[in-house]
């Protein structure tokens, strides 16, 4: 009995703290559970947010699908566990999440002491502000005295604090918890600008009272690389997204797509071979089929669909690619060959 | 076998052996136990930071020397982005726990006793409206009660450019209550120099009037003396400097600016809701301990000052509440435990106290979970036990000395 309840006692702590990070742990992990746990936002059109049915939607959550397409075929296999800024990067790093795809800027810091790596960007973005119309302000730089809202546990929360000191003006914080109560409390008056990066002030917009209230200030204050986050340590489960993520821009590039991608099989094209496996084999190398990025593309689609359906054209938010078009058309995607 | 066995004992005391001594197993089981636990804890400790150096996560203590690099709307003591450090923003968000639980207690103690007393008004009316509050406050969540004043109260008033004018210097508006900011010029210490006085020969006059109500009987005006000496001579002492003019006291009153209104001080919607939903939650917990404690004294205590001719407002502030107190302290220090820690709930309305500064934006920034935890749990033991001990010592002053 005593050494039952020592050997339950060993057992509990050691499991408090396992962070498991031998080759393919989290690889392994994913197909004994049969799912993908996926950290994403709690809520933010375009990019990760669950539909009144409750299944999810977004951007990031493409990512998620992605992946489990390329290890399940299946892009439903996904549990997603959304979190707020400030529990992230704690939920990925206890191994609550098995990937955080929720909209979070890679710096060197996150990248460095927090024991995370930042395998891939999938959106570049920068960091605006939000203001009523009635206000009369057309630049940010007019905002001196104002109240701003913001999330806590951001990047956001320390460009502002560096731009209002660099700029010699002054401005009071509000921080929430959440987007949501940032927003709201900014909807309802507490501050005179919001502010976010800028893909989440459109989509934030969208859910004021009076959208048409609201202008989007022209200055970006910051560089906010947007990518999925994994635990430093295991490089195959890191390859694995940014492979998935590659997978999706390499088809752009060679025109395949959700609906071609069966035809585009019989190509004759050696990239196009090497990307759908029907030549050599870069899915082994991964710890998956060699067909990964045909499971990818046939269900979630390409970079520039999953794009379009969420943030761009087909969507409200109505996002220009800008400078998440493809390298070839003058912005930083780029994907890296599969070779 | 069993027949010798029984003759051995019969014939000598059973000799004891040292394993089979009560007492020495008693203390070996306690030493085990202890033993056990202390390597439980090292185990976990050493296995965190095997596992945190592994998974490369930074750890130890040395991040709050680093730069913050971020603000915070509330700050007691001097705070920037620029030169704040993390050890810095702890202490912001450590003395806004502080300020808003002990003007808390301070008011909710005052609205406790008030609507305690009040239950037990011999006046339907009175009784019934603090049963009622009672009832409705403490059996809704404080949560809830705080976005209610957060969202529905102070997010209903108007936007900066048409704050409610309330006079004297005073504006309320979405972003907080404004006031006009005293600025002391030199010649204060004049002002304080006789403050000082007053409150001295306040404290002598009061020894002195009670040494002679107990030798003589006689009663004189305390309250009267008090109230002219400590406050009546400060201002007679302002209004003449004034009119000498050299006024030690000037105002900033708020001006409007571009987006609100500039100078004077501002009492954050924040702590304004919070300090409301903490005081009118927990003096509904207060108002039953008080009732509850003037109950327990036995009514012929009332009867007997009654028949002494004692006014009903002299029986309850003499006879009746120093009795109280005795029941009513251990759970009111619970009750002040309490407000402290539900001051933590500041997190859902954005007042940046101890938990949404530390272990929200610290915590997030840094990524050291574990540090920033075990600092924020020692502190709310801390102060949790500090108010125990100072109220312990209250308790142990109005306990009823056995003769």
């Amino acid at each position: 009995m005593k050494k039952a309840l020592v050997s339950i006692a060993f057992g509990l702590t050691a499991s408090l703290f396992a962070t498991g990070a031998s080759a393919q742990a989290t690889l392994n992990s994913v197909k004994q559970k049969g799912f993908l746990t996926c950290g994403s936002n709690t809520g933010l059109a375009g990019f990760g947010q669950p539909d009144a049915q409750g299944s999810w939607t977004g951007l990031d959550v493409d990512l998620c699908r992605a992946i489990a397409a390329a290890i399940f075929d299946d892009p439903t296999k996904v549990r997603y566990i959304p979190l707020a800024a400030k529990d992230r990067f704690t939920a990925l790093q206890s191994g609550e999440v098995d990937v955080l795809s929720r909209n979070s800027t890679a710096t060197m810091s996150r990248d460095t002491q927090l024991g995370l790596d930042f395998p891939v960007i999938n959106y570049f973005d920068g960091q605006g502000f939000m203001v009523r119309k009635k206000l009369g302000v057309s630049s940010a730089k007019e905002l001196n005295g104002a109240s701003i809202c913001t999330q806590q546990g951001t990047t956001t929360e320390l460009n502002l604090a560096d731009y209002f000191r660099a700029n010699n003006m002054k401005y009071e914080v509000v921080a929430f918890a959440t987007s949501d109560e940032t927003f709201k409390a900014y909807d309802a008056g507490r501050c005179d600008a919001f502010t976010t990066d800028a893909s989440g002030l459109y989509a934030e917009r969208l859910r004021a009272s009076a959208p048409d209230d609201h202008i989007v200030l022209p200055e970006i204050i910051s560089k906010e690389p947007l990518g999925p986050a994994v635990r430093h340590g295991d490089s195959n489960w890191g390859d694995i997204v940014r492979w998935t993520h590659m997978a999706m821009l390499n088809a752009e590039e060679l025109g395949v797509t959700k609906a071609n991608v069966d035809q585009m099989k019989t190509s004759d094209n050696p990239e196009i071979k090497r990307l759908l496996g029907t030549e050599g084999k870069f899915g082994e190398a991964i710890g998956l089929p060699n067909d990964w990025a045909v499971r990818v593309i046939k269900h979630v689609g390409n970079y520039a669909e999953s794009f379009e359906k969420n943030v761009g054209e087909g969507s409200r938010l109505k996002i220009k690619r800008g400078q998440n078009a493809l390298w070839t058309k003058g912005g930083l995607q780029y994907g890296i060959p599969v070779r | 076998m069993n027949s010798v066995q029984t003759a051995v004992s019969q014939t000598s005391p059973p000799k004891k052996s040292f394993l089979y001594d009560p007492k020495v197993r008693g203390v070996f089981y306690q030493v085990v136990l202890v033993a056990a636990i202390i390597f439980l804890f090292y185990v976990a400790a050493t296995n965190a930071i095997e596992n945190l150096q592994r998974a490369k996560i930074a750890s130890g203590f040395g991040f709050l020397n680093n730069t913050a690099g971020f603000d915070i709307s509330q700050t007691l003591i001097q705070f920037s982005a620029a030169g704040g450090t993390y050890g810095d923003a702890f202490i912001v968000g450590l003395l806004n726990t502080l300020i808003v639980s002990a003007i808390g207690i301070f008011f909710t103690t005052f609205l406790g006793f008030l609507i305690g007393i009040a239950r037990l008004s011999k006046n339907w009316m009175v009784a019934k409206v603090a049963m009622v509050y009672v009832e409705v406050l403490r059996n809704i969540p404080l949560l809830v009660q705080l976005l209610f004043w957060y969202i529905a109260v102070l997010g209903a008033l108007p936007q900066p450019r048409n704050s409610l004018e309330m006079g004297a210097g005073f504006y309320l508006n979405a972003r907080g209550l404004f006031m006009a900011r005293p600025i002391w010029a030199s010649n204060i210490e004049i002002l304080v120099a006789v403050l000082l006085i007053g409150l001295v020969v306040t404290f002598i006059y009061r020894r002195w009037a009670r040494k002679q109500q107990e030798q003589t009987g006689r009663q004189y005006p305390v309250g009267k003396v008090t109230l002219a000496l400590v406050l009546g001579l400060p201002i007679l002492t302002w209004i003449v400097l004034a009119l000498l003019g050299a006024n030690p006291i000037s105002f900033e009153l708020p001006r409007k600016g571009t987006f609100n209104l500039t100078g004077g001080m501002q009492i954050l919607p924040e702590f304004v809701a919070l300090l409301l939903g903490l005081v009118t939650y927990t003096a509904a917990f207060i108002a039953e301990v008080v009732r509850a404690g003037i109950l327990a004294v036995s009514k012929g205590q009332t009867e007997a000052a009654g028949s002494l001719g004692l006014t009903p407002g002299q029986t309850l502030r003499l006879v009746v509440i120093p009795q109280a107190m005795r029941v009513i302290i251990p759970p009111l220090t619970s009750q002040y435990l309490n407000l402290t820690k539900n001051s933590s709930l500041a997190v859902a309305i954005g007042y940046p106290d101890l938990v949404q500064v530390f272990m929200g934006t610290v915590l997030n920034q840094t990524g050291q979970a574990i540090e920033v935890v075990v600092i924020t749990m020692g502190v709310y033991l801390t102060i949790s036990l500090l108010t125990s001990f100072i109220m312990n010592i209250y308790n142990r002053r109005v306990a009823i000395v056995e003769r």
